[in-house]
């Protein structure tokens, strides 16, 4: 193959998924010469699996991507057919907005917000090999022999990396949805040296919704009250399409008994490690026994399709199976099936083998994130996708790198986790996974992120001002409540009465007040009306605030611990070998991980707080003997 | 761990006239100034470093007055650990500090590991490369002795206790994640108010229990109740008077809420003893109907160990047969007093009465026959398992501090549950006890939940 030059970029983007997007995006709006090379233009941020974006901690990355400055928000709000807020009765650290998301409106939108951005180029082609000098990337060749020069390099594969997709007892080399693999890049990347794993994922048949017997199942309406992603957002879709709810039965369960020696996952086919919290209908009948019937949720994949996704069906029997199970489900006795299900199979990265900037400790300047870190879902792979622009835009144009900690985002705890913890099943964000959840809430994205995204140049100036407008309001509107009191006249006793609460006594001030359970910040409101002029989202923020001080406090005191063990940094030359007392299993593992700071030396598991007791002190010494030497 | 609040005795164990024990970390002044009372009512904060204060330690909750004390001050960096420091200077002996030492650990210090205290000046800057070895092997040592303790404790009926009370949270916490993860599951019922307050309450309650019946745990903090009983002049007094002077007292006279009861502590080989002495219980009185009364039924319920005095030169009579009777099912140690003089007594029938309960002989008079008993009382209690005496005082001092923790946080959870509090917020409380209790196992594994969460449960899409 003559091979030839074909431009020079800071940054190279492989692969244009929802990682590849954002990364794209991002680099190129902080001002660096951007390329991103795409197997299929076709398929920029295609979602191969469930139609939607969102939910319980996904949801919240959402916002944080949004706050950061990057897409996935703006492109879901303008494209989306239903959305919900989930946990409305729950505490606010668990609320969670989801989206139902019109697929083909989704790709367009961000294929439109690509083109249209200044810097970024965007050429269809398959890389096939990274060009590398002394563990230093230089660029990418790609099928055609065209060869990019490049300053930095992201790549965001997904699943393409040596895929394979398998249903009953057929198994080829496929991307998602039949989409052309990257074999010789999976090999590139294992002749460099770097550890690769085997993950599986799966997805459940779609049927033409034409052939749906509506009548036998239950509607799932989105919100009545407009909702949004992004804190830009002002236009609300408000024509939404209704989710579907049924079940299956025993019928469906016997089928899958039956025909469970044809399941490639139970014959030895599959040797991927699949997700636990994602589990194919087999895997949840087999595992669970005992349960009559399982949720099924029928997801319309556009306005303009009749495709719909029926949720809670992953599978990889046969096809002649999953017709037998599509049959047994009330509602979808006739439904014609318009693609079956199917398990993929691919090689993912080996996560600690990442720095938390997202770059290989291995090859300098050379960055990966989404689904090839291990990870599962749309809104990991889109954070990641955001932090590894960033930070390879700011190499390449000699900024500060940008880490996100735990107590910063759900991003921060992603991504901290992967790198220090690895992960032996493809990865989901959950809120347990956060420590700080209760400070890593939906409503408050923008308080912690926004000032990050503004001094990354990814936030407006006019956007930054009207977010410190908003911040001063509610601190000013939380300092007066602290100050004001009200009196227990009988207005104040009507208000507090219709609410159940007991009488006031006294005055009381309004923060007290407002921390009774039954209160809201609407109540004290008519008591006390602001001087300030609140939208509904300064006053949830002051309700929140006001109400959990106390928890908020407690979580803050945490995190106040967890700086100090952030603050004590770990010289990169550490040679782990020559410390004596830590133990041999600890000492492998820092080797691998190289930790940055004590804080995440003790996250890593097998090292316990005697080993970092060692640690600190041989960093001290090591500090002193350099001093007085 | 390496930025709490640490606290130990920093005086030898035994029998000085006062000892210290020493606070370093962050949040030293606030924990003292939170169990501390001057006359002024001074704020510890307010006051300036090298100083020394006099008043009361208290029980925050209660106000009660746990020991008159004298409070140094010292704020960083000019301190040992070049952290804030305060040492607290209260009378000596085994149960006091022990209480001073209880009383600062259950607001918040955590006890220290050996060499900690050292370790902190060295990382801090305050002491020279030479000492940086023999920190590490301090925590080296430690680190052997942890795995020992731990293990040995694996064993125990306590871990088995707390990981069945760890269990049922980590339940209780499963579902309410389920709950949040995945609202839509039907099938999985939502964890509500009521249920998390009853499950929190059967583990409030539980902790409780062994905050009380852990005998050891009581026995640190306020001594093994021991009553004397016997008939008149078999020599009740003489056991108690050379138990106290052999023993030297700790606390003498602390008087009981009636005129009639008189408290004294005693350590006895590692176990501290309250000894009652039942005042009216004298030997001008029909003893056995003195033990009809309430009161006395009382004192004797409440006993942890009872010391049955006998005269062995004379015949068993019926009032002591009766008084065998009235201990029945109790700890008990039968002490044959007055060897000095010919024995009279039916030995067998003594056995017979006694069951497997020990029998010493003594002379009070010639000072026979103590020893063994103390060494009765000893092994009575700790099974003979008494050697490595300190490493077990220090876990059952760090254990009960956690268990007075872990209610702590259990309490706020209820109490938040019952003001209506959402489920997420009272999540934390309960996390927090859940991780509290595994720091006494030392299991703290972070996946337990997810596991939990995914066996417990069927999941996703």
């Amino acid at each position: 193959m003559q091979k030839f030059e074909a431009g020079s970029f800071d940054v190279i983007v492989i692969g244009a998924g929802h990682a590849g997007a954002e990364a794209a995006l991002a680099a190129a709006g902080m001002g660096a010469k951007t390329l991103v090379l795409t197997i299929n233009l076709d398929m920029i941020a295609f979602m191969p699996c469930n139609p939607s974006i969102g939910g319980p901690a996904k949801g919240i990355v959402v916002r944080e991507i949004d706050a950061l400055g990057g897409a996935m928000g703006k492109v879901i709000d303008k494209t989306h057919i239903q959305m919900r807020m989930l946990n409305t009765g729950k505490g606010p650290a668990v609320r969670a907005l989801r989206a139902q998301a019109d697929k083909v409106l989704y790709q367009a939108e961000m294929k439109r917000l690509m083109e249209e951005q200044d810097n970024l180029s965007i050429h269809q082609a398959m890389v096939e090999e990274l060009v590398i000098e002394d563990n230093e990337i230089k660029g990418v060749i790609t099928q055609v022999g065209a060869i990019y020069r490049a300053k930095t390099v992201i790549v965001t594969t997904g699943t393409f990396l040596r895929g394979e997709i398998i249903i009953g007892d057929l198994k080829y080399s496929s991307g998602p949805n039949n989409q052309q693999p990257s074999l010789k890049l999976a090999d590139n990347l294992r002749e460099l040296g770097f550890d690769l794993v085997r993950f599986k994922t799966g997805t459940p048949p779609r049927v033409n919704s034409k052939t749906i017997d509506y009548s036998k199942t239950e509607i799932q309406p989105g919100d009545e009250v407009p909702r949004a992603f992004s804190y830009e957002t002002t236009e609300f879709i408000t024509d939404q399409m209704p989710c579907w709810l049924t079940y299956t039965n025993e019928r469906t369960h016997s089928i899958i008994d039956e025909n469970l020696h044809l399941s490639p996952m139970y014959s030895g086919m599959i040797k991927g490690t699949g997700p636990r919290y994602c589990p194919s209908i087999e895997d949840k009948v087999v595992r669970f026994n005992d349960k009559p019937r399982h949720q099924i949720f029928l997801e319309p994949e556009g306005r303009n399709t009749r495709e719909v996704y029926v949720q809670g069906l992953s599978t990889s029997l046969p096809e002649h199976v999953q017709r037998k199970l599509l049959e047994s489900i009330p509602g979808l006795e006739k439904a014609e099936m318009m693609r079956a299900g199917y398990a993929i199979e691919y090689d993912a990265m080996v996560p600690t083998q990442l720095w938390p900037t997202l770059e290989t400790k291995k090859i300098h300047n050379l960055y990966t994130a989404g689904q090839i870190n291990g990870t599962s879902g749309y809104e990991e792979a889109a954070g990641q996708g955001l932090m590894a622009g960033m930070n390879a835009a700011a190499r390449a144009l000699n900024k500060e790198e940008i880490i996100l900690s735990r107590s910063d985002a759900y991003i921060g705890v992603l991504i901290d986790d992967l790198v220090t913890k690895g992960t032996n099943e493809p990865y989901r964000l959950l809120t347990s996974r956060a420590e700080y959840r209760l400070l890593l809430r939906h409503d408050n994205a923008d308080l912690r992120l926004t000032e990050i995204g503004f001094k990354a140049g990814l936030i407006s100036a006019e956007r930054f001002e009207l977010f410190e407008v908003k911040k001063k309001l509610i601190e000013d509107e939380i300092v007066r409540l602290r100050k004001t009191i009200i009196k227990p006249n009988e207005e104040t006793q009507n208000v507090v009465h219709s609410k159940g609460g007991t009488a006031l006594k006294d005055g009381i001030k309004g923060q007290d007040l407002l921390k009774r359970p039954e209160m809201s910040y609407e109540d004290i409101e008519k008591l006390s009306p602001s001087p300030f002029e609140l939208t509904d989202e300064m006053k949830e923020q002051i309700e929140i605030q006001v109400k959990y001080e106390g928890y908020i406090e407690k979580s803050l005191q945490q995190v106040e611990k967890l700086k100090k063990m952030e603050d004590k940094k770990i010289p990169d030359l550490i040679d782990y070998d020559a410390i004596s007392g830590i133990a041999t299993e600890a000492k492998q593992k820092m080797k691998q991980v190289r930790p940055l700071s004590i804080a995440q030396a003790s996250r890593i598991s097998g090292v316990n707080p005697a080993d970092i007791s060692i640690l600190l002190v041989y960093i001290e010494q090591g500090r002193i003997a350099k001093i007085s030497g | 761990m390496e930025f709490d609040t640490i606290a130990a005795i920093s005086t030898p164990m035994g029998e000085g006239a006062i000892a210290i024990v020493r606070l370093s970390g962050p949040q030293a002044i606030s924990i003292a100034n939170q169990i501390f009372r001057s006359p002024g009512e001074k704020s510890l904060h307010e006051q300036l470093s090298h100083t020394i204060h006099y008043g009361h330690l208290i029980e925050p909750n209660t106000g009660d007055v746990v020991e008159e004390v004298m409070l140094s001050l010292m704020k960083g960096p000019k301190t040992f650990t070049r952290e804030d420091v305060v040492e607290i200077n209260c009378h000596g002996g085994i149960v006091t500090v022990n209480r001073v030492l209880q009383l600062v650990l259950i607001n918040g210090a955590r006890l220290a590991e050996p060499g900690e205290f050292t370790k902190r000046a060295f990382l801090n800057g305050r002491i020279d490369l030479s000492q940086a070895e023999a920190v590490m092997d301090l925590i080296r040592a430690k680190t052997d002795k942890a795995m020992n303790v731990a293990l040995g404790q694996m064993e125990g009926k306590l871990s088995r206790l707390i990981a069945s009370l760890r269990q049922a949270l980590l339940e209780t916490l499963a579902q309410v994640e389920v709950n949040i993860d995945y609202p839509e599951y039907d099938d999985v019922e939502e964890m509500t108010l009521p249920m998390i307050i009853e499950k929190s309450t059967w583990v409030k309650q539980e902790i409780e229990g062994l905050l009380k019946t852990s005998s050891q745990g009581k026995i640190l903090r306020e001594g093994l109740s021991t009553v004397i009983v016997g008939r008149p002049n078999v020599g009740k007094s003489s056991l108690l008077n050379s138990l106290v002077q052999e023993n030297k007292a700790i606390v003498t006279d602390v008087a009981g809420t009636t005129r009639d009861i008189i408290e004294e502590y005693v350590n006895v080989r590692g176990v501290p003893l309250k000894l009652v002495d039942t005042a009216g219980i004298r030997e001008t009185e029909d003893i056995v109907e003195r033990i009809g009364v309430e009161r006395s039924r009382q004192v004797l319920k409440q006993a942890d160990l009872i010391l049955l005095v006998l005269n062995q030169a004379d015949e068993l009579t019926l009032e002591d047969e009766r008084l065998f009777e009235a201990i029945d099912g109790m700890d008990y140690i039968v002490v044959l007093n007055k060897t000095d003089l010919e024995k009279k007594i039916d030995s067998q029938r003594v056995e017979e009465l006694a069951g497997n309960r020990k029998i010493v002989t003594t002379s009070l008079v010639k000072e026979e026959g103590v020893n063994q008993l103390e060494e009765a009382i000893a092994s009575l209690f700790f099974e003979g398992s008494l050697d490595s005496g300190d490493i077990t005082y220090v876990s059952n001092a760090r254990h009960i501090a956690l268990l007075h923790q872990a209610k702590r946080t259990i309490e706020d959870a209820i109490d938040a549950a019952h003001a209506a509090v959402p489920i997420d917020m009272i999540q934390i409380d309960v996390t927090r006890t859940w991780e509290i209790l595994g720091e006494i196992t030392g299991d703290t594994v972070e996946e337990s939940l997810l596991d939990q969460l995914f066996s417990q449960f069927c999941l996703g899409k």
